[in-house]
């Protein structure tokens, strides 16, 4: 069997690719995307852990992580779309309106 | 438990080695004279009248955040209606709750127009 | 078959989706055009539900397909699609700051991966004891009693949600 190791470790290695395109990305949908990256790697070691100690709790997080998920697909890219509106752009490093 | 899942696996190899032999057979074998009626868009017979690459309205997006939400929610009702009888009245005052809740949402859309077409 | 054949075969998946999932999860991050980031990322949900169902989470892999796959890739699609410009060159896109983001990328992972170092971690011995072989019954009992609550205020979350992006994105003016 696989050890709970590698699991963590290749959610751990989601987890940086989705903070690296967070960080690096200029296009507001792919920042989007390395967020939902980050949180399927979450999810992972969740349901690792809730494997590897037998335990359902970890199963019912994921869960509303989905949910929750679901949710801020719907209004974040609804944001994205009203920016684009406004400023013909989604690269985060044109809306600046707000940096003195 | 898991070698329940071997049909699945062997269901999926399968579906991707044909889906990419038929695509790529057909450019090998097939003949290539294109031409311009050939390698426009097609639509139904019709003339193209514009390039298909431009953006898309909103309201299709509206119909896809209704659709994501209410995915959600089937997500929700399907652990219940597996233990319908178990949870019985209880559960089922819980669900009409859940359900109401969201349905409100969707009636103040559709009051509000966010779904009208035209 | 052998037991220990089919170890090794599901070794094997193992390594295989982990490839999968990693690979398109670079390839979500680092593709200049954001259409093949978008069809990569589809296939890091695939990668990541098939270790669920490696991990005996059979529901919440299907979950997983519906709603990510399902749900919120053909949203982020038509994400793209509402905010692109009509010709693919507008599509490709850059990227910024590089030289700081990779250094605080590097001290993340150097963080986890000594979290992951110092940390004794329990053996698991009660593997497949206590969780049965499929979930959705045992998550539908836990969901309508221990997490009755969650699972109301989840209704309200996708109410306010729905009403958000409804307000939101719906401010074009008739012609």
């Amino acid at each position: 069997m696989i050890p709970l190791d590698y699991y963590l470790v290749l959610s751990a290695f989601m987890f940086c690719v989705g903070v690296l395109g967070v960080v690096v990305r200029r296009n507001a949908i792919i920042v989007f995307m390395s967020i939902e990256l980050m949180l399927n790697s979450v999810n992972l070691s969740l349901i690792a852990f809730s494997s590897f100690l037998g335990d359902p709790t970890g199963q019912m997080l994921v869960f509303f992580v989905m949910t929750v998920a679901a949710a801020e697909a719907a209004v974040g890219l609804a944001i994205i779309i009203a920016l684009f509106r406004n400023k013909q752009t989604v690269n985060i490093d044109e809306i600046n309106i707000l940096k003195w | 438990m898991m070698a329940s899942y071997i049909p699945l696996i062997l269901m999926l190899a399968a579906g991707m080695f044909l889906a990419i032999v038929l695509l790529k057979l057909h450019q090998w074998l097939g003949p290539h004279r294109p031409n311009d009626e050939k390698t426009s868009t097609y639509e139904s017979g019709m003339e193209p009248i514009r390039s298909a690459r431009e953006r898309f309205s909103v309201k299709y997006y509206m119909v896809a955040v209704l659709f994501i939400l209410f995915d959600i929610e089937v997500i929700f009702l399907y652990p219940w209606a597996v233990n319908f009888r178990a949870l019985g009245l209880f559960g089922y005052v819980e669900m009409v709750i859940f359900i109401t809740i969201l349905f409100i949402g969707y009636f103040y859309i559709l009051r509000k127009g966010a779904l009208k077409w035209d | 078959m052998t037991l220990l054949a089919s170890l090794e075969l599901f070794d094997i998946i193992f390594y295989f989706f982990a490839f999968v999932t990693i690979v398109s999860a670079a390839v979500v991050v680092f593709s200049r055009n954001i259409v093949h980031s978008a069809f990569s990322l589809m296939f890091t949900f695939f990668g990541v539900a098939a270790l669920y169902v490696m991990l005996n989470a059979d529901f919440i892999a299907v979950t997983q397909v519906l709603v990510y796959v399902g749900g919120i890739l053909v949203l982020l699609l038509f994400g793209v699609m509402l905010t692109t410009k009509v010709i693919s060159v507008e599509m490709k896109t850059g990227t910024l700051q590089t030289l700081p983001a990779s250094i605080l990328v590097a001290v993340l992972a150097g963080t986890l991966c000594g979290i992951f170092w110092i940390t004794d971690w329990l053996t698991p011995v009660a593997r497949n004891a206590e969780l049965p072989a499929t979930t959705s019954s045992g998550i539908g009992r836990a969901l309508m009693t221990t997490y009755l609550l969650p699972f109301e205020v989840a209704s309200v979350v996708l109410l306010v949600a729905m009403l958000g992006a409804a307000m939101i994105a719906r401010r074009e003016r008739k012609r």
